[in-house]
């Protein structure tokens, strides 16, 4: 019994001994990763030296404190012949073993303090990016530069529900990431649009909840280009699992190449306002914004789930006149998880939606939304 | 009822009504046992879907929305109808033997305490199979997604809530009453076992901290209802305050999980050694010290919502510090077995367990309270590993440790010794398995209440789901192992059931009698 | 009998601590945080209406401020700065402007939640005239320039050398309909 315990317990430490090393081998987070990444920024190799210090103070306590009491469990058992004492008390001992443990924290509490001094070093960014958590996706928008996009989960509901095979980034890949320099010290303001959320990229040392109201800062510097994946940490609903964060670091040149063709995309996609959209376009570009971005709650099939998220299957606005649809997407419901698409989704998108909510599951209106009624509903106010 | 409890042979009438109306501490315990129990069974059955649906990628069996649910549910079940109600059966079978009490303080308060909470957890079940669903905010329930963004259940979950608070705010002060006014001549506070000790302290923090989780959620309920804006930012509120009210009561109610469990084992370990508990007035004060700090460390839980660094810097000292006064409770039970004459019974196993396992969930905890690593485990599966670690070793432990050992004192058999070894084994190995993985999970970048995750993740979340399903089937081992006692044990009737125990609760007849201590015991 | 008396005195005292408690989380509490919020900058909070005093403008320093808007869920308004960032001396009062269009069908009030990074240095950021002291109503269609002038306290920790002031607008219509009534 004591054996197997002990086997148990070696097999165990051996895990945690071992840990470093691990940890090195996959800087790239790989299927069998046990240790925290060390990451690519300051602020995560600190938070990794601190983890490790940490793992390796209480792996040398834990060995003197457990061997400790294998051999008493091993040497004084009733079975070997052993005769109970009786002593209860000792002051000496108990005060060593009260003062020690305080002293080791008093030293752990040096690298600790400056550890956290590293991830408050916000100041002098050369970049500021404001993250915005909405249910269920992240928004990006580079301050001072007029760019702004949402980020949101690329893996179909088919690959979630086991209807089609899950590719190698299943849930690691979105509509688009965020671009960021090397070299450049970059401040995240994390706020958040409804519930809480939180943002986070271990690679990065990163981890911000993004809470209505408020901003908190983090920072980043890196010079690795590479992609950074991250997750949302903080329950928000239903979609909480499916909101990743990812993060595309460039050399200077590219990025700045990225950051013109975002600047000259939202000036060409003003004239895509204007154009006249087919059935078919519209259908597909609306089956896709639909299975992004609505499909959680109102379900694949339009059908909704009872009581909770209504079905637009056969819905009297889904079938009603257009623009009181138009103007469900734009205003939200409020008190309701149904919230104002206006900033989330682009004009075009909308009008899409919009069409496809119209004329799928059997739902044949048969009218054609078009992202210049979207926007004259928008300026009709 | 002069002539005893009625049993079955008077009818169901009066079987019925003797539970229902019942006074008697040894009723009201055992109904709180029993009670905690199903509550257990079904918090269990709530992890094994969690379980169930995290065993591959992708969704198989549940909905992301019926997920939340689930492990809302399975937070709340267990922390609130599982762990603290069986160690207030404990403290109502126990506590007055211990003492040299005949009964508790306030016995028809008792009684109320146990029968309000079969409601508080019929209402919340229920909230499963309203329209809308029941909570799905998590059981930390952060505001604004547990306020405006809640289903309509929440008002039936917030009823439920102060239901149990009001509970367990009875049951403390009934506890509190007893050891106060009901000790037996000689029984001073510091001869007290230290089981009774550390319920006295966890009923004072009880007393404190229930209110404050009340008033949670009643401002919840204000700002649902009423249009308060407490923590809502438009109308000067702040979603950060939910959480500092919440965590300034959810901290110390992780010590009101602890600390009993604490007492179990500092009962258990001296009689198995043979030697009286090392250090005992050192128990004493570490116990009041843990207590002292749960009040100031709140806001380790907050360490990512962007406090001033000042504030990080003050609750990471105040954190490490719990390091100290735990350490010395750890110190102490080892050095009890040292040079003690030890014997391996079941509860001995159970209790050695614990120590193992509270002491490695001690280690990862005070990893959590540097708070630049934190930025780093904050929310992940490491988290989650951690207050497993300590809240299943040292509640469920505990807990089991002091059903085996007690089970013969009140019901008159013993338990089979191969059963509760093997039961042991099964539950400490499933145990293991189910969450040491979690650790790596979540230094790998897991986040927790996740109904989905990448294939990163795929292997060890497969193990931790087999660990987990092991370990669901020791507990229904040990409800199995404890109905055959019950039934066909072999009868015991010496008072001192196990050779090292001392106590007042060894010295009445096995099995306890309806009522003991009429008259007072001389304690010298 | 003593002890029963006893007993119902300690019950009492009890239920008063309980009830006491219950109290400290409702009415204490909740001000306490906002307090301890105000004087530690948690949370980023700016204060409220700043007397002007004088101080002498360190010229020797500059402080580049930055403004962002955002819109919490279901506010369709349209909210942005005019500038985007101002660079200043501290002590020095400056003027700038939100502006904001309820591009809603609907008569509507907001309210404005500031928020300033680094949240520690909020308590040097005064603002002597700001929209987000009052609700503002907005009939539909309507739009408005909204007026901050703000002076940075000299004695702001040296280093600190970009601000990022926000503001969130929130729908309160429901809350504070007694507003809309008075646009009609």
């Amino acid at each position: 019994m004591l054996k197997r315990a002990k086997a148990l317990f070696l097999s165990l430490l051996s895990l945690v001994v071992s840990l470093p090393a691990m940890g090195a081998a996959v800087a790239e987070s790989s299927t069998r990763q046990l240790n925290m990444p060390q990451g690519v920024t300051e602020v995560s190799q600190a938070a990794y030296d601190i983890h490790m210090v940490m793992v390796w103070v209480c792996t040398v306590i834990g060995v003197g404190v457990f061997g400790f009491m294998f051999y008493v469990m091993y040497a004084h058992r009733k079975s070997r012949g052993a005769v109970a004492e009786n002593f209860h008390e000792n002051l000496v001992v108990e005060l060593l073993w009260t003062i020690v443990p305080a002293i080791i924290l008093i030293v752990m509490a040096v690298p600790a303090t400056t550890a956290l001094l590293k991830v408050y070093d916000t100041d002098n960014p050369d970049l500021e990016i404001k993250i915005t958590g909405y249910q269920w996706k992240w928004q990006y928008e580079y301050l001072g530069e007029g760019v702004k996009f949402m980020s949101e989960l690329n893996t179909s509901l088919d690959e979630v529900y086991g209807r089609e095979p899950k590719g190698e980034h299943y849930l690691r890949e979105v509509t688009e990431p965020l671009v960021l320099p090397v070299g450049k010290k970059v401040r995240f303001l994390v706020t958040g649009n409804d519930v809480i959320h939180s943002w986070w990229v271990p690679d990065f040392g990163v981890k911000r909840d993004a809470i209505p109201g408020l901003f908190t800062a983090g920072w980043a510097k890196t010079d690795e280009p590479g992609i950074y994946v991250g997750e949302c940490t903080e329950l928000c609903g239903l979609g909480h699992a499916f909101m990743p964060v990812v993060v595309e670091v460039k050399e200077e040149a590219e990025y700045n190449e990225w950051l013109a063709g975002k600047k000259a995309e939202a000036a060409e996609y003003a004239a895509t306002i204007g154009k006249q959209w087919t059935d078919e376009e519209l259908m597909v570009r609306g089956e896709e914004v639909y299975e992004r971005s609505c499909a959680a709650c109102h379900q694949s099939n339009g059908e909704g789930i009872p009581g909770v998220f209504p079905a637009l299957k056969d819905s009297p606005i889904a079938l009603g006149p257009m623009e009181g649809h138009i103007a469900i997407l734009i205003d939200g419901v409020a008190g309701s998880s149904m919230q104002s698409f206006a900033d989330q989704l682009s004009e075009v998108d909308i009008a899409a939606v919009v069409h496809y909510e119209r004329n799928a599951w059997g739902n044949d209106v048969g009218d054609v939304t078009q992202p210049i009624d979207v926007l004259n509903y928008k300026q009709s106010k | 009822m002069a002539h005893g409890p009625a049993t079955l042979a008077d009818g169901w009438k009066a079987y019925i009504s003797r539970w229902v109306f019942t006074t008697n501490h040894k009723d009201i315990g055992t109904l709180y046992l029993w009670f905690s129990f199903a509550m257990f069974i079904l918090g269990g059955a709530f992890a094994m879907i969690i379980r169930a649906e995290l065993f591959q990628p992708g969704m198989q069996l549940i909905k992301p929305e019926f997920f939340n649910q689930m492990t809302t549910m399975h937070g709340l079940v267990m922390v609130f109808g599982a762990i603290m109600p069986a160690f207030v059966g404990l403290a109502n079978w126990m506590i007055p033997l211990m003492i040299g009490a005949p009964d508790m303080a306030l016995p028809r308060m008792n009684n109320l305490s146990f029968w309000i909470l079969p409601f508080a957890f019929a209402i919340l079940t229920s909230t499963l199979f309203m329209e809308g669903g029941g909570p799905n905010f998590g059981w930390t329930f952060y505001a604004p997604l547990s306020t405006t963004y809640a289903p309509d259940s929440v008002n039936y979950f917030i009823f439920a809530i102060h239901i149990m608070g009001a509970s367990s705010i009875m049951g403390s002060i009934n506890i509190i009453a007893t050891v106060m006014n009901m000790r037996a001549p000689g029984m001073t506070y510091m001869k007290m076992p230290l089981f009774v000790w550390t319920w006295v302290i966890t009923a004072f923090l009880l007393v404190a901290v229930m209110p404050v989780l009340a008033g949670a959620v009643t401002m919840m309920l204000m700002d649902i209802n009423f249009g308060t804006s407490f923590f809502n930012a438009a109308g000067g509120g702040d979603p950060v305050l939910f959480q500092h009210v919440f965590w300034f009561f959810g901290h110390p109610e992780v010590y009101i999980i602890i600390l009993p469990a604490f007492g179990v084992v500092s009962q258990i370990i001296p009689t198995f050694s043979r030697k009286p508990l090392f250090g005992y007035s050192s128990m004493v004060y570490a116990t009041a010290a843990i207590a002292f700090l749960s009040f100031i460390v709140w806001a380790h839980h907050m360490f990512t919502v962007g406090m001033p660094i000042a504030g990080e810097l003050y609750f990471m000292y105040a954190t490490m510090l719990i390091a100290v006064p735990t350490g010395v409770k750890v110190f102490n039970w080892i050095t009890t077995m040292y040079k003690g004459a030890l014997t391996f019974e079941t509860p001995m196993l159970f209790s050695i367990a614990f120590v193992i396992l509270f002491t490695f969930g001690g280690f990862t905890g005070l990893m959590l309270s540097i708070a630049a690593a934190d930025m780093q485990y904050h929310d992940t599966y490491f988290v989650v590993a951690h207050f497993h670690y300590v809240m299943v070793a040292g509640a469920v432990f505990s807990g089991t440790a002091a059903i085996y050992y007690w089970l013969p004192k009140w019901c008159g058999k013993m338990y089979n010794e191969t059963m509760g070894q093997v039961q042991f084994w099964i539950a400490f190995i499933g145990f293991n398995i189910a969450f040491m993985p979690q650790h790596f999970l979540g230094l790998a970048g897991m986040p927790r209440r996740y109904a989905d995750y990448g294939l990163q993740f795929a292997d060890w979340n497969m193990v931790s789901s087999v660990g987990a399903f092991i370990y669901g089937g020791a507990q229904i081992m040990l409800l199995f192992n404890v109905i055959m006692t019950i039934r066909k044990g072999k009868p015991v009737s010496e008072e001192k059931v196990w050779e090292g125990a001392e106590g007042l609760e060894w010295t009445v007849a096995t099995p306890a009698p309806y009522h003991t201590f009429e008259k007072p015991p001389e304690v010298k | 009998m003593t002890t029963q008396v006893s007993n119902r005195r300690l019950l009492i005292k009890l239920l008063f601590g309980a009830v006491v408690m219950f109290g400290f989380a409702i009415f204490v509490l909740p001000p306490l945080y906002n307090l301890f919020c105000e004087i530690t900058g948690l949370g980023g909070k700016t204060g409220g209406k700043y007397e002007a005093v004088d101080v002498q403008i360190d010229t020797s320093r500059e402080v580049s401020v930055r403004f962002v808007a955002s819109n919490n869920a279901y506010m369709p308004w349209e909210f942005r700065p005019t500038q985007d960032k101002v660079v200043v001396h501290p002590g020095e009062p400056t003027e700038i402007t939100y502006y904001a269009r309820n591009t809603t069908d609907r008569d509507m009030v907001s309210q404005a939640i500031p928020s300033l990074v680094p949240n520690i240095v909020a308590d040097y950021f005064h603002k002597t005239e700001c929209f987000c002291f009052e609700n503002q109503p907005l009939a539909a269609g309507e739009d408005i320039n909204m007026k901050l002038v703000f002076i940075i306290d000299p004695d702001l920790p040296e280093g600190v050398k970009n601000l990022t002031l926000s503001y969130t607008i929130f729908d309160i219509t429901d809350s504070a309909s007694d507003l809309v009534t008075q646009l009609q």
